[in-house]
């Protein structure tokens, strides 16, 4: 048996996505910027995918921007909003837990002379409201934190501190990273007062290369690249029309089936956990009802490296990742796990599962038992 | 455009009455590796030298540097021109142009090596040089003659065909890979293995190559990886035969039953035992190893003493005198150093204890090894019966 549980690094993309691409590639291929009848063929897939994904987030069409991805996304909306605002302050608020597509930019602004405030976060990985209240000054310009944390699917309550910005300082702007949680929980950004959105295309059975940021109508972002003045000059380079067009589609499948999907999930995240309980010295790191994503368990096992795990699951052909699949070339240690607390000689013996619509009971059986039968084994020859 | 290199080769052509078997060999290896090259060539051998000829219409010159810059036994070759003889002055003609071809700016300091083979040739090879020089001045008025330290060198051969050169790229050197047996690589994913095979493949000898892996404590990656150097390593060497060897529970037998500061060195004893069974398998005279005195704990002279004291052929080392940085150079030489550094695993280090014995005694080594009676011999027959061959090229 097979068992795929890496989806949070990416997922199976959906057929009829697949099928739309593949015509968009050979039979409607043209530039949606030409003035001929095959370019305005191409534009009418991109509107259909933005009602489509508009639809979803119940946000205006004109206000989403297609991007090559995640990174882009998020790169776009911190780097943008701080060109942009600059002169009304200097001041960032993150977490300490966020994805390199957002660190990384932060610690570049950083380097610009932008001062930047890591929130802590809890052991569930959740932040402080308070510690947030108090973060924000007349000097703040943004605030940028992940929706669903990727590596233990921790929730932020995104809604309740968008509130207490506003009423803190009515004119910062706030991000949100929803890579995680879009297509995997509802998410409606506008009401949630949040003015930038991210998502990626390949986290929800859509193609890779393909991402979009919600953009308040006016909030102020300075473009990335500049080019052709595509996407009103918020994203030149001619679109990516079959990607486009495969996210929409892909996204819609995910909107449509939510509810019976959710249901899935948290009754599988239900069912896995419980397995995992059963284990000897295992523990599960944060939340794991309703309260977490549905799609996302980081459990730790103490005495076997992460490493070893994977590769030994591999070999029952069981794919998983060792903390985050993004950082997870590079040896150092993980950021989020570190800032929950996990005793430092479990960050180096966590694994990430992460489901998706195709996941079923039997692979995570199947799962169960390989650990059980590996664990043992694995933890008998250690490094001395 | 060449439509023809010359290649010279260093002590091929000192052998005595063996020499066409070698300068036979090299033609094989030259042929062999401008196989993937765009272009049909021919290489053949005349009066005591190897030509090259393209036969082609089109042919990838930037690649076919490179495949000839990597045959050992090639010591320098020349991109040639090879003319009719039409009299002298016309010869003047294209060399001059040719030169103009060459350096634009006209501006160099030159001398002319003539050697007249064909005796019926009208001047004789001093008059050559003179009159040559002569009309190269009288075309650039910028250049100048150099007889110690030219900055071109024009090489005019009078043979049934003229010919004419001045570049002279180096090749590795070395000799023909085929002229000197073949030997087993203990190759890992590290630094010094793949400049260890380098470095015995250029004196003629091909390489197979013997890999440990560990699954699951390494990864496909790992593996990949090794076969990633073999590849880079057989541009040079001709085609490898891998054996990957799964080294796992011989590896942790090694670690349940015996001292832990003793694993290192009794898994490697256990490493060479299996890539000296891989090499008479394969009719290997010889091991290669990457190992450098005093490098690592397995590599001082005590450990060297008790890991060779396992195998019964010959264990080339190569690199045994060198220092890292100078192994590192011959790496980013031949290439193998990107990818040597990628970061995974490789099965000497996931169980390597924090103070291995640097001076281990052959006896006690041999009596720690004595606990493994049980079940080794079982462990290594089935590591020999699954092992997996890859053959790699280039």
């Amino acid at each position: 048996m097979e068992a795929y549980l890496d989806n949070a690094a990416t997922t199976r993309c959906s057929e009829r996505a697949c099928r739309l691409m593949a015509d968009l590639l050979t039979r409607d291929f043209g530039n949606p910027s030409s003035l001929h009848m095959k370019g305005v063929e191409a534009e009418c897939y991109i509107e259909e995918a933005k009602k489509k994904i508009a639809k979803t987030l119940r946000v205006p069409e004109k206000e989403l921007i297609f991007t090559s991805g995640g990174t882009e996304s998020n790169n776009l909306a911190i780097l943008g909003t701080a060109m942009a605002n600059q002169r009304a302050g200097k001041h960032i608020i993150t977490t300490g837990i966020e994805h390199p597509s957002v660190a990384n930019p932060m610690h570049a602004l950083e380097e610009l002379g932008f001062s930047v405030t890591y929130l802590g976060v809890d052991q569930d990985g959740q932040i402080s409201l308070e510690e947030l209240e108090q973060a924000v000054t007349d000097e703040t310009i943004l605030v940028s934190m992940m929706h669903v944390n990727n590596e233990i699917g921790a929730i932020e309550p995104i809604e309740a501190a968008a509130r207490i910005i506003r009423t803190k300082n009515p004119g910062t702007v706030i991000h949100a990273d929803g890579i995680q949680s879009y297509g995997k929980l509802r998410v409606y950004p506008e009401r949630m007062g949040l003015d930038l959105f991210s998502a990626s295309g390949h986290k929800l059975h859509g193609p890779k290369g393909i991402g979009f940021l919600w953009k308040r109508d006016k909030i102020k972002v300075k473009p990335l690249l500049l080019g052709g003045g595509q996407q009103k000059g918020m994203r030149s380079g001619t679109e990516n029309v079959p990607a486009i067009a495969g996210l929409g589609e892909a996204a819609w499948e995910m909107h449509r089936h939510l509810e019976e999907n959710l249901d899935h999930l948290y009754g599988l995240k239900e069912h896995f956990v419980e397995g995992l309980s059963g284990l000897e010295q295992v523990c599960v790191n944060g939340k794991t009802g309703q309260e977490s994503a549905p799609h996302i368990v980081s459990a730790s096992f103490a005495g076997v490296r992460s490493e070893v795990l994977l590769h030994a699951l591999e070999n029952k052909q069981i794919y998983v990742s060792a903390g985050s699949a993004c950082a997870s070339n590079k040896p150092t240690k993980s950021r989020t796990l570190t800032e929950i607390g996990l005793k430092p000689e479990l960050l180096d013996s966590t694994i990430r599962f992460s489901f998706s619509v195709h996941t079923t009971q039997e692979e995570l059986d199947y799962t169960l038992q390989c650990l059980q039968e590996l664990i043992p084994d694995l933890r008998r020859y250690s490094r001395k | 455009m060449y439509r023809s290199f010359l290649i010279k080769y260093g002590e091929i052509g000192v052998k005595g009455k063996n020499r066409y078997i070698f300068e036979n060999l090299l033609i094989d290896q030259i042929r062999f590796s401008l196989r993937p090259v765009e272009g049909t060539f021919d290489v053949r051998k005349e009066q005591g030298r190897i030509y090259v000829d393209v036969t082609s219409e089109t042919y990838d010159y930037e690649d076919t540097v490179e495949a000839l810059g990597r045959v050992f036994g090639v010591v320098a070759f020349c991109p040639l021109l090879q003319v009719e003889d039409e009299g002298f002055d016309r010869l003047a003609e294209t060399v001059i142009a040719q030169l103009a071809e060459a350096y634009p700016a006209k501006n160099f300091s030159f001398k002319v090596n003539a050697r007249r083979a064909r005796k019926d040739y009208p001047k004789d090879s001093m008059t050559i040089n003179a009159d040559m020089g002569e009309k190269i001045l009288e075309a650039f008025p910028d250049c100048r003659v150099d007889v110690h330290h030219p900055q071109v060198l024009v090489c005019i051969e009078i043979r049934s065909l003229i010919n004419i050169y001045w570049e002279e790229i180096p090749g590795p050197g070395g000799m023909p890979v085929g002229s000197n047996g073949r030997a087993m690589l203990l190759l890992s994913g590290g630094i010094d293995s793949p400049v260890a095979g380098y470095m015995v493949s250029k004196r003629g000898v091909a390489i197979d190559a013997t890999y440990f892996h560990a699954p699951p404590y390494t990864s496909e990656r790992a593996k990949q990886k090794v076969v990633d150097l073999a590849r880079l390593v057989a541009r040079y060497s001709g085609p490898i035969r891998l054996h990957v060897v799964n080294f796992t529970d011989i590896q942790l037998y090694i670690y349940e039953k015996c001292p832990h500061e003793e694993l290192t060195i009794i898994m490697r004893r256990y490493m060479m035992k299996l890539a000296e069974h891989f090499a008479q398998e394969d009719g290997c005279m010889g091991l290669i190893t990457g190992e450098s005195i005093g490098q690592v704990a397995s590599q001082t002279m005590q450990s060297l003493y008790v890991t060779n004291e396992v195998c019964t052929m010959p264990v080339y080392r190569p690199l045994i005198g060198f220092d890292k940085q100078e192994i590192v150079d011959v790496s980013e030489k031949i290439e193998t150093y990107e990818t040597s550094i990628l970061p995974y695993e490789d099965c000497c280090t996931i169980f390597v204890a924090k103070h291995p014995v640097t001076k281990p005694n052959l006896e006690h080594i041999k009596k720690s090894e004595q606990k493994l009676a049980e079940k080794i011999e079982e462990l290594v027959q089935t590591a020999i019966d699954t092992a997996e061959t890859i053959r790699v090229e280039a």
